[in-house]
This record gives C-alpha cells, structure tokens and sequence, in this order.
C-alpha cells in the first residue's frame, strides 16, 4: 500500500499552516490624531445627494490642498441611499438635498448615531421655457399646480391663459428617482411624489436643458445651476405666490434672500457627532463653512444668508 | 422534354434561387455596416467632443471642479485594477465550473437544473448583484457588528492585514462583478468544452491517459481559444458596469489611487504596495463619466468625452493582450 499524504491531508496541511498566522484583532482609532508637526491625517467619507456632491467635491479638493495628509472621499449613492450608510455609522457626512426623514431618525437612535444637521447652501428650483417663446414671463404657483398636477386637463398654453396660443405644452421634469422632483412636487402639488405622467422625464438634468431649448412650446424645471449653465438657451419664468405683482425671478440675491419662494430649498450636511470628535472631520466641517463658503456659488449654488450662516457655524461650535 | 433541356419554369426558379442567395448576401452585409456605422458614428462623435481635451495632464490629474484640470487618474488605476482582480477571480472559478459540468458530472436533473439556473442567472439586472454584493462583501450580514476589524493573515514574506466586513474597496467591488460574470464564463467556457471532438477525448483513453491527463493535455489546450473569447467579451462588459458600483458605494470623487500606486514606476519602486490595493477605497472611469455628463457646466461634456476616449482605448489594449494570448493558445492546438 502506498504511504504519503492523500491530497486531503496536503490541503489541510496547507490551510494549517496559512492560518497559524491569522488572528482577528480591533482596529484601534490611531490614524487620527494629529501627527508631530501637528498636520492631519485621516480619511473623511461622504456620501448622499448628487445635487449637493459639486459643493462637496470642491471643499475636498481645496482642502486637501492645504491639508494634504487628510483623504477626503465624496460618493453620490443619492440623499436616501447615503442615509442608508450613515444610520449605520459608515460614513461621516451625508449630502443631503432635503431633510432626513423620520424612520431614519429612527434608525439613527436604533444604532447610536447622534448627528448634527447643517444647512451649507440654498438651490433655487428654475421653472424655464424656450428662448423664443415671448409670452410667458412669469407664472403663479397655482397655475404651475395646474400645469404640473396629476390627471392635469391642460394640454395647450391656452388652457392656462387665454391670450397664450393655442398650442400643445410640451412638458420636461426630471424623473420620479430625483430630490428635485419630490421637492417640486412637494411644495407645488402639495403632496410629495403628486405628478401628472405625461411628460418628458430625464434622470440627466442637461436633457431637460436640451429639450427645452429645442422645443419653442416646452416648459420646464430643475436646478437653478443647471440654468446658470445653460443662460444663453433658455428663458427663465418668474414665479408669484398669489398676485401677479408678486413675480419674482431666481437670482443670487432673490435666493439669498428668501424672497423666491416657494421654489428655493436648503441643501444640507448631516455630520456624524462620533466623527466631530476626529481632529481632521472637525477641521474640514470647519473650513466648509468658512473658506469653503466661496465655493457654493462658483459650482452654480447659493450662498445662505449671513444670519443662516452665522447660525449654522454656531451649530457646529 | 429532354432532360438536357431545361424547360422555361425551371430557369425562372433557378434565377429566383440565385437572386435569394444574393439577397440574403446583401442583408447581411447591411447588418455588418450597420452595426460598424454606428460605431464610426460614435467614435467621430466623441473624438470631435474630445479633441483638445485629451492630453497626458488629463491621464495624471486628479477630478476637479474646474473642467480644464479634472482627470482621469483615480479612475483610471481604480478600473484597472478592478478588473484584474475581477479576472483573477473569475477566470478559475468560472473554468474550473465549465470543466467540472462538462467533464466530471453525468447527465441528469442536478445537471439540467444548474444548467438553467446559469442561463437565468447570466440575464438578472446588475444592480441586483450590486445589492448582493453590498450585503454580502461589503456588510457580510452585519456578522462583525460596527466595530472595525482586521484579519492579520501572515504569508511568508508579507503580512496581509483583512478588514472584515471588507467594506467598499476594489476586493468587493472585484468580488460582486465576479459573480456578475461569472454565469457568462461558465456558459461560454461549457460551449467551448463541448466543442473539443469525444473522438479525442477516446483516442487519448485509448492510450491509457487518465482522466485528468486528458483533460490537462487535451481537452484543456484546445478548449482554451474558446473560453477565453468568453472571458473577453464578459470582462469588457464588467469594465463598462456602473450601477453594481454605485450600489455598494463605490466612491464618485477620491484624490487617491487604491494603494497610492499614481504611475507603472511607483509599482516597481514599492511593489509592496499591491497588497494594499485590495482593501482601497476607489472610483472608475464609467463612474466619473456618468458623474461628468450630468454636471452643469457644458465644458464637463468634452471632459466626460475625453473619459469616453481613455475608456475606449482601455478596452483596446486588454483586449488586444487577451486574443495575443488566444492565438499563441491557438497554434498550439494540431489535429
């Protein structure tokens, strides 16, 4: 009979051997305090809204310019899916394009996580239509509601007044996976998610843009960046609550101010507490709302105004 | 009627024949231009947006938000290194499965039942593995808790140090579009197997060659060609994936390349450093694309084509080292 190891024992062998060097330890938070010559290291981790990712993105690039043993790292897996990872302490900071919801505050408790909620910037929600088109300047919040609602009868821009032409309203809104849709429809419907159906959507905001600027009887909305971008295509629309004295176009100043309403939304940062502890997350919250502020309106977004500012630093003190 | 006559009905058939043979030429040769068409049509168009664009600064910057200085480096060494891994994993695993079915089981339910399953499996939407992927690699159920954790594993010359759960690095993102490949391999690879004549198969039995030498001398050589036509049109699909990334986490922006490799020499000054790519945090090309197209800015249009580019070139490149090989493979096979 033939002696020697049968394959079996070879490969037990083989295991033992690269498993006696194994054993699981704690990872202990080392890498994250502040080094001889006081420079930072670390990572920070975000995540969350895609609309607030181009502030975030150029915060981190400056900063780590200055700071360049800190990494900070940006996903987009949207506001929801960025929560989904912060209720569980994954991550740092979510990008958040509206306000958390109550089961994630929930959730939160659920697993220990005391966050702070910063607001960082506003974003004006743009209501635009063709270059060419010469008689809408500006529309009332109950004529978009009548426009935008579901099961909407209105069909031709006479429907909504009749001195407009008679002529199909070519409708363009981003689908029904985008913040900015729950938030128009929020605020214009009345009801998150209330839309009617049949009109053109588009998960990429630069094909509204398209199709709005080829189509001399279109409407539509989305990001107030998105118009800054594309100024010479497109005709922006004021919007008035109540009388049409009222009309108010988006611009730095009408945003900041508060006085285009109800179209403009705060975007937010909701910080980890656990990480504020952390000497290089503190240093980038820090130097987000301060240095970090100059950026917001260079990416197509507005700055809060000095009060909100102020409070929000406060906030983070 | 004579029979070296051919009468008039006959003729006509036979010019009808004639013209149907030449139809069916034609239509195929539109197919053919068709689908080349529209890749002329595609690669004007993105070299016309990216003419200008693309210059070596763009392959060694990092993304930024000025359009003139964004690059592709992060996503660049992140899709690499992504694939090789994905390659490592999948080519033995989906070989060692495609010889197993086809060599070593017999006919029968279990057979038929795998069978089907794979055929299923290889048409289930990516995102779906990026859910799998996401619960599995990157959580692993929740098992270890919230606590960080490392695995020290010591190999002879190095210490690997394993986070458990891996979190969102190239392991996971490798391992999830592994399994998203994998059912294409396995087919394909089967399809190739069954190619190899049994005629060869029994003449080597026939000289008193075991099982395993006939398949590692004869069936292996000569299957190989075919399997790896499979791996190449599977790892050129995984290079082109998005939405498994971006459901596991895969990151948008990263000033970093997994194991802080930025160049072929910091590879060679410091090739330690490729035990640290796996457990890195990392973007991809088709990423940064997707990111780029939907910006505001209209000049991250010429970026995104630039990317578009630099991906298309990729693609090019592996695939051309993959048939290289293939042919080697290829003129070894004599019958």
């Amino acid at each position: 009979m033939r002696t020697g190891m049968n394959p079996f024992q070879a490969i037990s062998l083989i295991v033992l051997l690269v498993l006696g060097g194994c054993n699981i330890k704690d990872v202990e938070p080392t890498a994250t305090s502040p080094s001889a010559d006081g420079s930072l290291s670390g990572t920070v981790a975000i995540d969350g809204s895609s609309t607030v990712f181009p502030i975030s993105q150029a915060v981190a690039e400056e900063f780590q310019k200055e700071n360049s043993g800190v990494k900070v790292v940006v996903g987009t897996s949207g506001t929801g899916g960025g929560f989904k990872k912060f209720v569980l302490g994954e991550i740092d900071i979510n990008d958040a394009s509206r306000p958390i919801k109550q089961k994630e505050i929930d959730a939160c408790k659920e697993n220990g996580v005391e966050y702070l909620e910063l607001k960082i910037a506003i974003d004006g929600l743009s209501v635009v239509v063709n270059k060419e088109n010469d008689f809408v300047d500006c529309l009332s919040v109950e004529q978009l509601k009548k426009i935008w609602e579901p099961n909407s009868t209105i069909q031709n821009w006479s429907d909504v007044n009749p001195a407009w032409p008679d002529k199909k309203i070519k409708l363009y809104g981003p689908d029904t996976d985008s913040g900015t849709f729950d938030y128009f429809t929020e605020t214009i419907c009345g009801e998150g998610g209330a839309s009617r159906t049949d009109y053109n959507p588009s998960a990429d905001d630069n094909v509204l843009v398209y199709g709005v600027s080829g189509d001399k009887y279109s409407l539509g909305y989305f990001g107030y960046a998105y118009y800054l971008g594309n100024k010479e295509k497109l005709k922006i629309v004021a919007i008035s609550t109540g009388h049409e004295s009222n009309c108010v176009v988006p611009t730095n100043e009408s945003i900041e101010m508060g006085e285009y309403v109800p179209l403009s939304r705060p975007l937010l940062l909701y910080v980890n507490k656990a990480s504020m502890d952390k000497p290089h997350v503190a240093a980038f919250m820090k130097y987000y709302l301060n240095q970090g502020q100059a950026l917001v309106n260079e990416v197509g977004y507005v700055n809060l105004s000095q009060a909100d500012l102020a409070e929000t630093q406060a906030l983070l003190e | 009627m004579s029979l070296n006559q051919p009468d008039a009905e006959f003729e006509s058939h036979l010019a009808f024949r004639n013209f149907l043979g030449k139809a069916f030429g034609i239509v195929c040769m539109v197919s053919t231009w068709f689908s080349i068409g529209a890749l002329v049509v595609l690669l004007a168009s993105v070299s016309w947006q990216a003419s200008g664009w693309l210059n070596w600064s763009f392959i060694t910057n990092y993304d930024s938000r000025h359009p003139e200085q964004a690059g592709v480096l992060a996503g660049l060494w992140g899709s690499l290194w992504l694939i090789f891994f994905t390659t490592i994993f999948t080519v033995p695993v989906g070989i060692g499965a495609a010889v197993y079915l086809e060599e070593y089981t017999q006919n029968g339910w279990i057979k038929r039942f795998i069978q089907v399953n794979l055929s299923n499996l290889a048409g289930v939407p990516s995102i779906v593995y990026g859910i799998l992927g996401l619960t599995v690699f990157v959580r692993m159920f929740g098992l270890f808790g919230t606590k960080e954790r490392v695995i020290e594993l010591s190999l002879f010359v190095l210490t690997l140090e394993i986070p458990v759960p891996f979190g969102t690095t190239v392991l996971s993102g490798a391992l999830t579009l592994s399994l998203l490949i994998l059912p294409v391999v396995i087919v394909a690879s089967q399809e190739s197997l069954r190619a190899v004549p049994s005629s060869i198969r029994h003449a080597s039995y026939a000289l008193a060659a075991t099982r395993w030498q006939t398949i590692r001398h004869q069936v292996l050589p000569s299957a190989l060609p075919g399997m790896l036509t499979g791996v190449i049109l599977a790892i050129s699909r995984a290079i082109g994936e998005t939405a498994p990334l971006v459901i596991i986490g895969a990151l948008t922006y990263v000033a970093a390349t997994p194991g802080d490799i930025e160049s072929p020499a910091d590879l060679l000054r410091n090739p330690g450093s490729v035990a640290e790519v796996p457990f890195s945090e990392f973007t991809t090309l088709p990423i940064q694309i997707f990111n780029w197209v939907k910006l505001p800015n209209s000049d991250f249009q010429h970026v995104a084509a630039a990317s578009i580019l630099v991906l298309l070139i990729f693609l090019l490149v592996l695939n051309g080292v993959v048939i290289y090989v293939r042919n080697r493979f290829q003129k070894n096979v004599r019958w």
